[in-house]
């Protein structure tokens, strides 16, 4: 079972109690640095790089923390203490583990010959987080590599263990036909229902603080020129300009298809909006370019403003 | 000889092709044997489409990158990468760079800071530095 929200505070801190904790001490490389463990890896990353080759060769420095891989028979150096953590999240249903950052620093060579030991320490374990893959805990590790005593490279390594999101398709009925993902609501409150409501009769609303005119956009419920609280509402006319934009990429949200633009219209009124350019490929949105708002219906309850690039502009 | 590295230079653009092949010799190679790297079917128990490259790959494919591009006498002081979208088989992984600082020492080897990017079909893959020495 994944830990419910109500423990969640209590289990981060089980977690934390691990920070600063070794995860190995005086580990063993399994192999000495050697030259057909350089090849193969020169082999595999196409890297002919003349310094990892002949006699005089060393090991490419990227292949640090190869030399302390447990392999297929895994690793006997483990600390007890990392041991209960990993156990701690398994148990808790977070069997999964995918490696999402490496930070190496190499300070020596290594040499063929050179025996290889190793201490990793607990830097950090995250509170719960929530990714494409599923929602887990990233425990973060610091290694330092030594040979002869001698440190050659330091090595920050992060994991994300988790609990995977959905299952693939293996053996199995059939799943039943899924029903469109749909975009998400919009969190509609006392101090912005009156946008939602204009949206809904094709009028974009600015707020205009009646105290001292200011307008103001999104919706709030007191203006930030002079405090006021009273406000009054004008009806953005639709014409706009790109003040800045990103293209969404990755990662791809449900009922979104990325690639596409988000953009920062300033309105014609002078205050600024986001939402998305339509009308011109994600590729072609430039600053500056004039757009003009349009009402889109994204599904049989939700309609949004969005902003479509002029006539003539492409 | 190569002219010592600037501040805005960009290295041209280095194009793998992430076979299912290269996913599992680089597993291999770095001694990893987490089986999402060689196993379809228990890649998707975990939520994954399909095998996925491991970090180290990518680690040593960066590491390559660089060193192909300062030559021969180029050394790699450190390495800070982190993943983002998969390499899964048959997307093609673009690596791209920029050196965005260069130091020179009193002996004249330039160290040089690169800003590293690769894209695949899904999004980024991997961004991270490079540094790297490059001697005169």
């Amino acid at each position: 079972m994944t830990a419910g929200p109500e423990d969640e505070d209590g289990f981060h801190a089980r977690l934390r109690a691990y920070e600063g904790k070794p995860a190995a001490t005086a580990g063993r490389g399994k192999d000495p640095v050697n030259l057909p463990m350089i090849r193969h890896w020169c082999e595999a990353m196409g890297d002919a790089h003349p310094a990892y080759r002949g006699p005089d060769a060393v090991a490419p420095p990227a292949m640090l923390q190869a030399w302390t891989m447990g392999g297929l028979s895994g690793h006997a150096d483990r600390s007890e203490a990392y041991g209960e953590l990993l156990g701690l999240l398994d148990g808790a249903g977070y069997t999964s583990v995918v490696a999402t950052d490496c930070e190496q620093e190499y300070l020596r060579p290594l040499r063929p010959g050179d025996t290889i030991t190793f201490d990793t320490v607990v830097e950090s374990v995250s509170p719960r987080k929530t990714t494409r893959l599923g929602t887990g805990h990233f425990v973060t590790t610091r290694t330092d590599v030594r040979t002869g005593g001698e440190l050659a490279g330091t090595h920050r390594f992060r994991i994300l263990k988790y609990a995977p999101a959905a299952r693939g398709t293996a053996p199995g009925p059939p799943e039943p036909p899924k029903a469109a993902p749909r975009r998400p609501r919009p969190v509609v409150n006392r101090d912005n229902a009156g946008f939602w409501e204009g949206v809904a009769e094709h009028r974009l609303l600015i707020q205009r603080c009646t105290a001292c005119g200011a307008l103001r956009f999104p919706w709030l419920p007191g203006c930030a020129a002079c405090g006021s609280p009273e406000w009054d509402t004008v009806e953005a006319g639709g014409g706009g300009t790109v003040h800045s934009y990103v293209v969404m990429h990755h990662p791809p949200f449900p009922a979104f298809d990325p690639p596409y633009a988000v953009g920062l219209i300033e309105l014609a009124e002078g205050v600024r909006m986001i939402s998305n350019v339509v009308g011109v490929p994600y590729d072609e949105v430039r600053i500056g370019m004039p757009v003009r708002l349009e009402f889109q219906r994204v599904d049989e309850e939700l309609e949004l403003p969005v902003f479509r690039a002029s006539e003539g502009e492409r | 000889m190569k002219a010592l590295p600037q501040a805005g230079d960009a290295l041209p653009p280095l194009e793998i092709a992430v076979t299912r092949t290269l996913i599992v010799a680089g597993a291999v190679a770095s001694r990893d044997y987490q089986d999402v790297h060689h196993d379809a079917e228990a890649a998707r128990e975990k939520g994954s489409p399909d095998v996925f490259m491991n970090i180290l790959t990518t680690n040593g494919l960066v590491g390559r990158y660089v060193t192909d591009h300062f030559g021969p006498r180029s050394v790699l002081r450190a390495l800070t990468i982190r993943l983002g979208a998969p390499n899964h088989p048959g997307d093609t992984m673009t690596l791209t760079g920029t050196v965005v600082e260069v130091a020179e020492g009193p002996d004249g080897t330039a160290t040089a800071r690169v800003r590293i990017a690769g894209a695949n079909g899904l999004g980024h893959h991997v961004t991270g530095t490079a540094t790297v020495e490059v001697p005169r």
